[in-house]
């Protein structure tokens, strides 16, 4: 459950006071499936930011399952991030000098899990997602959408509630972009909440519930119906 | 986060970027290891002097004719001239209970012949227990004989060199040879000894103390060796020389009493202070490693800021990006003190080649202080890259590829 009452986020640029967001309400339920869309500079992606802790509201108040994460310690919004949040991002972010396997085993050892548990674990997610070859692979051997893949995989590997992705397709072909859409559909089918800030009308019709963002402010936020989510694909 | 996860993503983020850690292993490399040779070469030479000092003798007093120091009090209205210390003087030591051997010593050049080869020579007129108090060896034949010392005899000990100049391979034994307007017997040669502090004794010739006063002329020494009986009574025999020299010398304190003991301590001191000091010079040039290394990491962080925004993002709190960019600093610094240590034990030891009659050693306080300076270097100017490696905004860093 994902509750935002009233978040405003202003950016300084120059010495011009701009909005990121501006009083912006919104609840998202637990397993929704929804695409944030909007033009550059409405506001996408501070909404992602802040839904995901990386980002600090200036009001408002954000409810994460219940718990008001604003005013949390650095390290208390670390430990949400960690075990509740995943990311997805336009560019990966994969760290170079590591191999797919250990970008993948990352949040794990920053939450400090034991080795053991840790190979288990990664050695399933490089299974399931379809990356048995390539383990020890470093990201500049990859094809970009075997990279996105790792960075899924390094997203779900702490069975997090919340996907997060900001234009995962953003920066690959159409073929591979449908691939990773379809590994994060799947991953949202098995009740894990899934947002997604896109360009593409395309897919942003795929999700069940579209939020169109102008000016810092959601501008329609429009729930289609199974039989329409159906059309669309 | 567990410490060996730390360790490898430090170490392994170190071999990610090969020139940055190249360079900083450099840095610290030279660093540790100018202080390893410096402090080495400065503890050896301590080391060299106290040596040279304790060959002299253990348990030395020197008595030196007229007085160096002052006591205070009006300058004598008429000049003082200050008492020759004479043979009668040394007699009279010999006698207290403190002291075990006296040797007065007359000093001199003169020149020395044999056959048809002479040469200008130090003469040493002494006794037979100059042989005690100075630790020498005989090579052949035997020292000076026991006896009356005010009487002289003539016979000559010569050093090592001057026999090889004046005989060549032949026995000098029983030969006579003249030094000045005397004759002298040869009836002992020294061993070859290293060179000592102050008088080289290979190239002397050693007579009694009266033959050389007769040779020169003279009724003074030119000072008085005293072998205390032990360690303890070096203070007891200084201060039964002066009262007795003073009872001699009509109540005046005339002569100077030299302890060996005083003069190593001094040195000693000199030389710590100067090891101490080479080795500062040592510490700066860590120091500038150490700067080196915080200006290498904060090019580092900000390389990797889409890391420390990725490392953010799932999950790590401020504390751990400093523990992981501090790590990396240490881990470095620590590699680059044990290559240090390398570099620095391959210098001394080409110094040892170079100075083969130089004993170089290193001293083990100088290769822990080093190693901890290092640590300390790169735990100090770590800290600045890590803090602000921990306070980048996530989201801008992450908004760059």
């Amino acid at each position: 459950m994902i509750d935002l009452q009233n978040i405003t986020r202003m950016f300084t640029v120059g010495d011009e006071r701009v909005y990121g967001l501006k009083e912006v309400d919104l609840t998202i339920g637990n397993g929704e499936y929804i695409a944030v869309m909007g033009p550059s500079g409405s506001g996408k992606s501070t909404l992602l930011n802040i839904i995901g802790l990386l980002d600090k509201p200036d009001s408002g108040i954000y409810q994460l399952e219940g718990e008001v994460t604003t005013g949390l310690a650095d390290s208390k919004q670390a430990e949400l991030r960690c075990h509740k949040i995943g990311f997805i991002f336009q560019f990966f972010h994969l760290v170079p000098r590591m191999t797919a396997m250990e970008n993948i085993e990352l949040p794990l050892m920053l939450a400090g899990v034991e080795p053991k548990v840790r190979k288990q674990k990664v050695q399933k997610a490089i299974e399931t997602f379809g990356l048995a070859g390539r383990a020890r692979h470093r990201p500049d051997q990859l094809s970009g959408g075997q990279r996105q893949r790792v960075a899924i995989a390094r997203a779900t590997i702490m069975e997090p509630h919340i996907l997060l992705a900001d234009e995962p397709t953003g920066n690959l072909d159409r073929a591979s972009g449908n691939e990773v859409i379809e590994i994060l559909e799947e991953l949202n089918s098995r009740n894990i909440t899934l947002i997604m800030v896109t360009h593409d009308p395309e897919l942003g019709n795929r999700a069940k519930r579209q939020i169109h963002m102008i000016d810092g402010i959601i501008g329609s936020d429009h729930t289609s119906s199974p039989a329409t989510a159906y059309a669309a694909r | 986060m567990r410490l060996a996860d730390i360790i490898r993503f430090g170490f392994r983020a170190s071999t990610g970027y090969t020139a940055r850690t190249f360079l900083m292993l450099l840095a610290m490399a030279i660093g540790v290891g100018s202080v390893v040779v410096l402090s080495s070469l400065g503890e050896s030479a301590r080391e060299y002097v106290v040596n040279q000092f304790s060959s002299l003798g253990t348990n030395l007093l020197i008595v030196l004719p007229g007085r160096s120091e002052t006591v205070g009090g009006p300058p004598p209205l008429l000049g003082v001239t200050p008492r020759d210390l004479t043979l009668t003087d040394a007699e009279a030591l010999q006698r207290s209970a403190n002291i075990r051997y006296v040797a007065p010593i007359s000093l001199g050049a003169a020149p020395v012949s044999y056959g048809a080869r002479e040469r200008e020579v130090t003469i040493l007129g002494s006794t037979a227990q100059l042989f005690f108090v100075r630790q020498l060896t005989m090579g052949q034949g035997r020292f000076l004989p026991e006896g009356d010392i005010t009487k002289g005899s003539p016979v000559c000990v010569l050093g090592y060199n001057m026999q090889k100049e004046l005989f060549g391979t032949v026995s000098p034994l029983g030969e006579t040879l003249r030094i000045g307007d005397y004759r002298f017997r040869v009836i002992g040669v020294l061993a070859k000894k290293g060179e000592s502090v102050g008088l080289d004794m290979g190239d002397v010739v050693i007579i009694p103390v009266a033959s050389a006063q007769a040779l020169f002329n003279t009724s003074t020494l030119f000072r008085i060796m005293v072998e205390a009986v032990d360690r303890d009574a070096i203070f007891r025999a200084k201060k039964t020389i002066l009262s007795i020299i003073r009872d001699r010398h009509d109540g005046e304190d005339d002569v100077t009493v030299i302890t060996q003991d005083a003069v190593l301590a001094t040195f000693d001191k000199i030389f710590t202070a100067m090891t101490l000091t080479v080795t500062g010079i040592g510490a700066i040039s860590i120091s500038v490693a150490g700067i080196l290394i915080m200006n290498v990491m904060l090019i580092a962080v900000s390389q990797r800021r889409s890391e420390v925004g990725l490392l953010k993002a799932i999950g790590a709190p401020e504390g751990n990006i400093i523990t992981l960019f501090l790590v990396e600093a240490v881990l470095l610094s620590l590699v680059g003190a044990v290559l240090g240590l390398l570099v620095g034990t391959c210098g001394v030891w080409v110094i040892g080649l170079i100075f083969p009659n130089f004993p170089i050693t290193m001293p083990l306080w100088s290769l822990l202080a080093a190693v901890a300076v290092a640590l300390v270097t790169g735990l100090v100017f770590g800290v600045l890259p890590a803090m602000r490696a921990a306070r980048l905004d996530p989201v801008i860093s992450l908004s760059r590829r």
